[in-house]
Formats: structure tokens, C-alpha cells, sequence
């Protein structure tokens, strides 16, 4: 059994982070010099850590696959970051997002660490400004707000629909200053394949360089990986499509505890499947919910179209059952209500999977233009993508995969169970709970990479000599090398008759069956059986054209389904066990009126897995959640 | 619908590349340009044909990552939009479509139709930022931005670092691509400090990266898929004018020494 110390500092919550800073080990500045750390990812997380290590005085060494540490899936993110500033003095504070995202995450986040963030979000915006991040003002020149994924304060900063564009390009600036001032050496095209564990600490990582093919073995005093979540598991998503679970799941194999994989989060406004072409799914921002109304006809099977059914006809279904939050009601909920009307057979459009988000009111009241300044951009991508315009006809939107709140489980320092090993960002389980509310990802991201991480990673670093670092001929990272260059030469020579990709599209189409908004005991075990004969297929009957010695990108995208087939059985696994509704996850088993129904006396914890082999059960190790500031109540936004 | 390919095929930089012909499957017109080609991939992989390499990501318009010249025009027949936003209703049933990668010598070929962009970040390492650490920033609202200004900045900041720019240019230039970074910054109070210095530091790199001079000609704004204003160019060559007045050495950072 792996041991889970979540290392929360004592004190009273509003104290923890400030104490925890003081009583952390500092390094000296001679030393910093000599401690090499290994960040792998450019994100959000990653790029701010790995800019802001370098600034201390660390020697850093970034990787990633992507051609430039610009291109990070993080680039996408449309709406928005929240912090606590209370600018438009509406009643926020540190303490109420604290509270609104741990309530958000269905009281399944630890406490101390979801009271960091929110304490570390203000810092966050000061840092950004002043880097140059073009936030949106108001004419007086001061940052402007909005409201934004459920929340009733204004404290969400955004820049137009681009914002976790301009967060990025930022943090790359910062990580760009430091590599030209040879601080950090960026290794782009390269993909970490294997984490090196030496005498149980986490010392460096294998890498595929993807333009060459090369294999090589790096070594660190620490290893960070900041390598981002693993929605497309489900293969559609709203993901990039090279976003991927191997880094985090090669370390899980290597002793890394996941946890709470079946915290998964979809997302309730994205544009429908048109056809099995699909490569991905587009995300319409949630800010669209602030001005649009969602609606389903009431008659089942009503065909008409949207102009053609008169007000009385048409289920405004979230201002009916949520009075109070309506259509900002949390994504889980509003995902899963479209869903409901849709097996009601009252969706709308071609496939019956879609719902209308409706700007007929929102344009009378306030006008198309202005409409078009709040939203231009989002209508055109609409338009580019449906061809239709939503200024004349309703948008049509359904659920879709967007956000995994699981990840590897890490202590308060943000290390996992393996010393040495630091996860940030999405890649890790830390801050939201069953559920992630808008805005809040960017957040953390940022938050891990400029101010916790380097805050915490003396602790460790303290007790480590960096001129007693492992050679990479050690046989820890010989073996690493082995069984990576075994992976890729199987891969390569098994000649059977199914691609990659075609094995992607069938395990996304298991996990969004049986693991998708709705779950049942029934399907979950049925997942369970099918997994592993997809994994057995995989393994035997797989084509991967090309070879290992040059850019080869079926290569690369088998590499990443093989990891994504084993992390279903997982995210199965764990969601077959937790026998409870929460946040994201919903088991039909545990409802009350449709709600989620969670069960606090048997698992208001954290499910941390253990790899025991492949085909084997992991073991469940548990952090149970300690609330002592707060009470857990029943989530409710009627 | 269907159409024929005819795609540029080069194993690596070193051995020559040229033209296949590919007639496509049955292909919905509500597809992607980046989805026909998945199509086309399986079909070729599952006849044991190696895939065409092509470079692609968020397939939603923003991190810049797709490139490829479609029928002579960097992403695409359409206006403001990139490659991945390019959907085959905009192909004739029929259609010969010619695929190639971006050329210009700066963006050595990697594969097929893939090509290595890292003379853009070593241009952004050499001054594209402020120099900000992290923890010493003031209170984000102590420095009022005019809203014409940050919006103005922000036109600039949605440059996504794709090269088209440079794709489209006769030159190959980068001037579209370093304006609208010199621009974002040196529109905001923020990047006052380092105005002179950043552009001649980006400036210079550019030029020793071998992008070409630029003859004000367009085409790199007419295929932005963000649509950035040859007015940042022209901004650009304001600062650098005064930068030179003033006599700002051409190297930013080595004066600097350390973090
Ligand atoms: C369409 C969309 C919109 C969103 N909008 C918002 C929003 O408005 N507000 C909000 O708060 N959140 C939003 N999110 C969520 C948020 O964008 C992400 O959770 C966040 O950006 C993740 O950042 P990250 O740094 O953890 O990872 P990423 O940005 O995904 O970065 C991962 C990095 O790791 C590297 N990497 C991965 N694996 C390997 C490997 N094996 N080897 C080497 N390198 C590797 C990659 O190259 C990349 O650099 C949105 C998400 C999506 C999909
Ligand atoms: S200026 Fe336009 S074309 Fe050039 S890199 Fe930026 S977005 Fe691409
Ligand atoms: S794939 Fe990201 S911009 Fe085209």
C-alpha cells in the first residue's frame, strides 16, 4: 500500500499557505545553481513553473511534444480566469471563492489546498498585467469582469474569447526570456515515454525526440510534470487532439498513485456530432450562457422548426427547475439536464442529441450589435463550423467532454506519493473536486506554476544532493530505455489489420456508452468486460505504418492509445466503486428528484490507485476529506 | 463528394520530396480540410501506405500549429480562418486540390508536409516579453491602460505563430509576425521600459534567422488567419527608427547576465 500523507500544514485554514511558506526549507542561492529540475509541459502549469524556477536560480530543462512551447493545449481556453478582487465590489472575497469552488466540486477538493488557490488567484491577474496580457478594460482603463460559469460575483478577468491564449503567451514570454538567457534549455518535439524511479525517488524521465526518433535518458534532481488532462480518453472532446494521458500514466506504472479518475467533466455547451468523421468537438463558450436561453420543445419528437414553435410550446427546462441559477446553473448539471430532455426524445436537430440556445430575446432587448461585440467571434466560429447564423436561428448544443478533474494524486507540496515526482495543473487531482466551475482551470494551472510549485519544492530539494545525482547508466534508467524501445519496436512490427485510430473510436465510444453522463453498475461492469478485449486486440492485431528512425505520427498515436485503453478500464474501475453520486460523476443508482445523491459517510474521500500490473486490480488506497472550516452540505441550485 | 490530391510526399529534408495523387473515399462536405485528410490517412494505412505527415492540434483556429498551402494559398481559399477551419463544402465535387507544406528557408521541411517553425520562438526568446519575475508585479489595477489602447494591443496579441505570413511572402519575411509582437508590447504602459531594445532585439534575430526584407506587397495580411494589420509593420518600423535614432545597441539580452 502506498502511503498518503497529505502534509497540510496546521493552523487555521486563512493561515496555512503563510506559515507553510515561512517553515519551507530555503535553498541557498549557490546551491539553486547546482539543482537541476525536469519540467515536462508548456501549459499554463508548466511554462509559468519552469519560467519562474529558472528566475530563482534553478537549472531547468522544459520539455514537450509540440513543435514550440506556444502551441500547449491551454492556448484554447475561451472564457476566462477568476480571482478574487473584488474590483466590482459585489460582495467577493477570498474566502467566498474558496467556497463557491470547493461547494462547485461537491465538497469532494481538500480544503487547504482549494483555500490556497483562492488566496494566490489575486496575485495571479498583477503578475499577468504586468507581463502584458491585454485583459479587457473599462473606458476608465481599469480591468473589466464578468460573470462567469455560475458564479453570482463578477470575478472572472477575460481577454475577448482568447483568454487562455493570452494567459499562455504570457507565461511562454516569461519562459522565452529565461531560455534565451540560458536558463532553461527547451526541448521541443520531445516525448516524455517513461519516468525513472531510483531507489524510490523520481530522478529523471526517457524521451522520444518525434522528429528523429532518437531515445534518450535525462536526469533531475526532481521531475515536474505539468502535461494536462486526459479527456480524450473518450476519443471526441473538446480537447487538442494531441493532448494525452501518457506522461501521467507511464508515471502511474511506475508507482504514481491516480486518483479519482472517474472525475470527469462534460460540458454542456459544445456543437453537436454531425458524422463519424468527427475529429473533434468545439467548444461554444459557457459565457454564451449569460445572454442565451436554452430550450427543448415540449412534445416529444416535435420536428418543427425552432421559429415554428410559439413560447407556450417550448421547455425553457433550466429556468423551470433551477429558479434561482437558470441557465448559469454548474456544467454537470446542465449537461445532464440536456441529457434527460434528449432521452425524452425532445433534442433537436438532425440526430436528436442537441438542445437550442436561443439569442432571439437577448438580441431584442439589447441589439445585434451589441450582441456581436459580446459574442462576434463565437458566432462566427458557429457559423464557420454549422453554416448557420445563430443571429437568426438558435444554436444548437450538446454535452461534450471538456475537463478531467482526476489526476495523480499529490500531497500539499504538490508532490506525489514518489518523492521527487511534482504534478501540476490539470495532469493532477488537487483543486476541484467531483466538478470544476468556469474559469477556475486557468487558475490553478497558473497558480501551481508561479507560486506554489516554487514555493514548495525546497522542501524537497533540501534533502537531496545534487553531486550525488544518478548517471543515466544507472540501471534504473537502462531498464526505462528497455522497456520503452521494447513498446515502440512491438508497436511497430505487430502487422495485424486495425489502425490506431480505429481502436481510439471504439474505446471512446465504450467509455461514453457506459462512462459518460449518466453511469449505472450494469454498464459499468459491461465496460469492464469489453476493455480488456479491446486492450488484447490492440495488442495483437495492430498496424503501425512507417518506421521508429524519423517522424512517425501513427507511432506517436499509438503510443497514446495504448495508454488511453488501460486508463479506461481504470476510469471504470474507479466509478464502478464509487457508489455515489457526485459533481461529474453520476450514477443513476444514487439520485434524489434527478440530483446527485453523494454518500459522505462512505466516501467523502479521495480514491488514490495503485498500478499493480496490467489486467491486474489496482489497490485502492483512500485520503479521506477533512472539513474543518467548512460544513458539507447538500449541493443545491434550485 | 470526392476529390484528388495531389500532396507533396518528402521522407525527410535531405532526400528529394514531390507530388502524389491520391483520388479521395466518399467524402461529407460538412467535413473538415484536416478531416478529409484523416480519411484519406486511414485509407492509405490500412492499404499499408505510410500516412501523409501533416502538423495539426487544437483543429479550432488558435494554437497556430496547422500550416499547408492549399491550391497555392497558405490555409486555404477563405479569408481569416486557418487551415483546420476549413470545411470541403468549400471544394468542388471533383476537384484537383494541390497540397503542399510552407515553403521559405527559415522553416526547414521535417516530413511531408511538415515543417519546423523554431525560428519564431528563437525570434520571441530574444525580446518578445517583459521583463517581469514573478511576485514583483503591482496591484494589477494601479496602471490604467486607455481602452483604445489594450484593444488595439490586443488585435496584435492574437497572432498565433502559424507562418503564414511567411508562407505567403515572395521575401519569406517575418515582418507581420514580429510587428504584431513589437506592437502588442509597445502598445501597453507595461512595455515601455524595454520598447527600443525589444525591437531592435527582434528585429535583428529575425534577420539572422534569414527572413527577407519586406516590400509592403499585403500578401501576409491576406492570408492571416487573424487577420493582423500590415499597420503593425508600419508601426514597427516607426519604433525601430527610433530605436536606432537614439542608439540602441542591436543585442537585448547578453548585456543582461543572469535571471
Ligand atoms: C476548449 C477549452 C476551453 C477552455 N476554457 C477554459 C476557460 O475559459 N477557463 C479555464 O479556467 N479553463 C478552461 N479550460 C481548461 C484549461 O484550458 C486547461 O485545463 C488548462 O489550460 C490545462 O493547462 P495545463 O498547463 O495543465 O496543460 P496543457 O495546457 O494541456 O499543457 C500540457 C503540456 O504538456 C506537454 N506534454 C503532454 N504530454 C507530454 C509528454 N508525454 N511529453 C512531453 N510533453 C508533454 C504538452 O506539450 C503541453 O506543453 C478550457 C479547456 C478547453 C478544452
Ligand atoms: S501574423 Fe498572422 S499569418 Fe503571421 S504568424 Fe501571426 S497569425 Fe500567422
Ligand atoms: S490546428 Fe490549431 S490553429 Fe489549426
Amino acid at each position: 500500500m502506498a502511503t498518503l500523507n497529505s502534509n497540510i500544514p496546521a493552523g487555521p485554514l486563512g493561515q496555512k499557505w503563510q506559515k507553510h511558506k515561512f517553515n519551507s526549507k530555503l535553498i541557498n542561492p549557490a546551491n539553486k545553481r547546482k539543482h537541476k529540475i525536469i519540467v515536462v509541459g508548456a501549459g499554463l502549469a508548466g511554462g509559468s513553473a519552469s519560467a519562474t524556477l529558472a528566475e530563482l536560480g534553478y537549472q531547468v530543462e522544459n520539455f514537450v511534444f509540440h513543435d514550440s512551447p506556444r502551441r500547449a493545449h491551454s492556448i484554447a481556453a475561451q472564457g476566462g480566469i477568476n480571482a478574487a478582487k473584488n474590483y466590482q465590489n459585489d460582495g467577493d472575497s477570498v474566502f467566498r471563492l474558496f467556497y463557491d469552488t470547493i461547494k462547485g466540486g461537491d465538497f469532494r477538493a481538500r480544503e487547504a489546498n482549494v483555500h490556497r488557490l483562492a488566496e494566490v488567484s489575486v496575485n495571479i491577474i498583477d503578475q499577468c498585467a504586468a507581463q502584458g496580457v491585454p485583459f479587457a478594460r473599462e473606458y476608465g482603463g481599469l480591468l473589466d469582469n464578468r460573470s462567469f460559469g455560475g458564479a453570482q460575483v463578477s470575478r472572472t478577468f477575460y481577454a475577448r474569447g482568447q483568454t487562455g491564449q493570452q494567459l499562455l503567451l504570457g507565461a511562454y514570454s516569461a519562459l522565452s526570456r529565461q531560455i534565451g538567457l540560458g536558463a532553461v534549455t527547451s526541448r521541443t518535439h520531445s516525448e516524455m515515454l517513461d519516468l525513472v524511479v531510483v531507489d524510490g525517488h523520481a530522478k529523471g524521465i526517457i524521451v522520444r525526440n518525434l522528429k528523429t526518433g532518437e531515445i534518450t535518458r535525462h536526469v533531475g534532481d526532481a521531475v515536474v510534470l505539468a502535461t494536462g488532462g486526459y479527456g480524450n480518453v473518450f476519443n471526441l472532446s473538446t480537447y487538442a487532439r494531441g493532448s494525452n494521458v501518457t506522461a501521467i500514466w507511464r508515471a502511474y506504472k511506475r508507482g504514481a498513485c491516480f486518483a479519482n479518475p472517474c472525475y470527469t467533466q462534460i460540458h454542456p455547451t459544445c456543437i453537436p456530432v454531425s458524422g463519424d468523421y468527427q475529429s473533434k468537438l468545439t467548444l461554444m463558450s459557457e459565457s454564451l450562457r449569460n445572454d442565451g436561453r436554452i430550450w427543448v420543445p415540449k412534445k416529444p419528437g416535435d420536428r418543427r422548426s425552432p421559429q415554428d414553435i410559439p413560447e407556450l410550446e417550448r421547455d425553457y427546462y433550466l429556468e423551470r427547475k433551477y429558479p434561482s441559477f437558470g441557465n448559469l446553473a454548474p456544467r454537470d448539471i446542465a449537461s445532464r439536464a440536456a441529457k434527460q430532455v434528449c432521452d425524452e426524445g425532445r433534442g433537436v436537430g438532425e440526430t436528436g442529441l442537441g438542445v437550442y440556445l436561443d439569442f432571439s430575446d437577448a438580441i431584442q432587448r439589447l441589439g445585434e450589435d451589441k450582441i456581436r461585440e459580446r459574442y462576434g467571434n463565437l458566432f462566427d466560429i458557429y457559423h464557420e463550423i454549422t453554416n448557420e447564423s445563430a443571429y437568426r436561428t438558435p444554436m444548437r448544443i450538446y454535452p461534450a467532454v471538456h475537463y478531467t478533474m482526476g489526476g495523480l494524486w499529490v500531497d500539499y507540496n504538490l508532490m506525489s506519493n514518489l518523492p521527487g515526482l511534482f504534478v501540476l495543473g490539470e495532469a493532477n487531482f488537487s483543486d476541484h473536486g467531483a466538478n470544476r466551475l468556469g474559469a477556475s482551470a486557468l487558475m490553478q494551472g497558473l497558480a501551481d506554476g508561479y507560486f506554489v510549485l516554487p514555493a514548495t519544492i525546497g522542501n524537497y530539494l533540501a534533502t537531496q544532493k545534487p553531486d550525488q545525482r544518478p548517471k543515466t547508466d544507472h540501471a534504473a534508467f537502462k531498464d526505462a530505455e528497455h522497456s520503452t524501445q521494447s513498446m515502440v519496436d512491438r508497436m511497430l512490427s505487430m502487422n495485424g489489420k486495425r489502425t490506431a485510430a480505429s481502436f481510439h473510436k471504439e474505446l471512446g465510444k465504450i467509455l461514453w456508452d457506459y462512462c459518460g453522463m449518466a453511469r449505472t453498475a450494469t454498464g459499468l461492469k459491461k465496460a469492464l468486460e469489453l476493455l480488456p478485449e479491446l486492450r488484447e486486440e490492440f495488442w495483437s492485431n495492430l498496424r503501425t505504418p512507417g518506421n521508429a528512425s524519423e517522424m512517425n505520427q501513427s507511432l506517436e498515436q499509438a503510443g497514446r492509445v495504448a495508454d488511453f485503453i488501460e486508463l479506461g478500464e481504470l476510469l471504470c474501475l474507479d466509478a464502478l466503486t464509487r457508489e455515489e453520486s457526485c459533481g461529474g460523476h453520476f450514477r443513476e443508482e444514487h439520485q434524489e428528484d434527478g440530483e446527485c445523491k453523494r454518500d459522505d459517510e462512505r466516501f467523502a474521500h479521495a480514491a488514490a490507485w495503485e498500478f499493480t500490473g496490467v489486467g491486474k486490480t489496482p489497490v485502492r488506497n483512500v485520503e479521506p476529506l477533512v472539513y474543518d472550516e467548512i460544513k458539507m452540505a447538500t449541493r443545491s441550485y434550485k | 463528394m470526392k476529390v484528388r490530391l495531389k500532396v507533396w510526399r518528402q521522407k525527410n529534408a535531405e532526400s528529394p520530396g514531390g507530388f502524389e495523387t491520391y483520388d479521395t473515399p466518399d467524402l461529407n462536405s460538412n467535413m473538415s480540410f484536416l478531416e478529409m485528410l484523416d480519411v484519406v490517412n486511414e485509407d492509405l494505412a490500412g492499404r499499408g501506405q505510410e500516412p501523409i505527415a501533416f502538423d495539426h492540434d487544437c483543429r479550432e483556429g488558435i494554437c497556430g500549429t496547422c500550416s499547408l498551402v492549399i491550391n497555392g494559398k497558405p490555409h486555404g481559399p477563405h479569408r481569416k480562418v486557418a487551415t483546420c477551419q476549413t470545411y470541403m463544402r468549400s471544394f468542388k465535387d471533383g476537384e484537383t486540390i494541390v497540397v503542399e507544406p510552407f515553403r521559405a528557408k527559415p522553416f526547414p521541411l521535417i516530413r511531408d508536409l511538415v515543417v519546423d517553425r523554431k525560428s519564431f520562438d528563437r525570434i520571441i526568446q530574444s525580446g518578445g516579453f517583459i521583463s517581469v519575475r514573478t511576485g514583483s508585479a503591482p496591484d494589477a489595477n494601479s496602471t490604467p491602460v486607455p481602452k483604445i489602447h489594450s484593444d488595439l494591443a490586443m488585435d496584435a496579441a492574437q497572432c498565433i505563430g502559424c507562418g503564414a505570413c511567411v508562407a505567403a511572402c515572395k521575401n519569406a519575411s517575418a515582418m507581420l509576425f514580429v510587428s504584431a509582437k513589437v506592437s502588442h508590447l509597445g502598445l501597453l504602459p507595461q512595455g515601455q521600459p524595454e520598447r527600443d531594445r525589444r525591437v531592435m532585439a527582434m528585429v535583428t534575430t529575425m534577420d539572422e534567422e534569414g527572413f527577407g526584407s519586406c516590400t509592403v506587397t499585403g500578401s501576409c495580411e491576406a492570408v492571416c488567419p487573424k487577420a493582423i494589420s500590415l499597420d503593425f509593420i508600419a508601426r514597427m518600423n516607426r519604433d525601430y527608427g527610433v530605436a536606432l535614432i537614439k542608439g540602441e545597441p542591436r543585442r537585448n539580452q547578453a548585456s543582461e547576465g543572469g535571471a
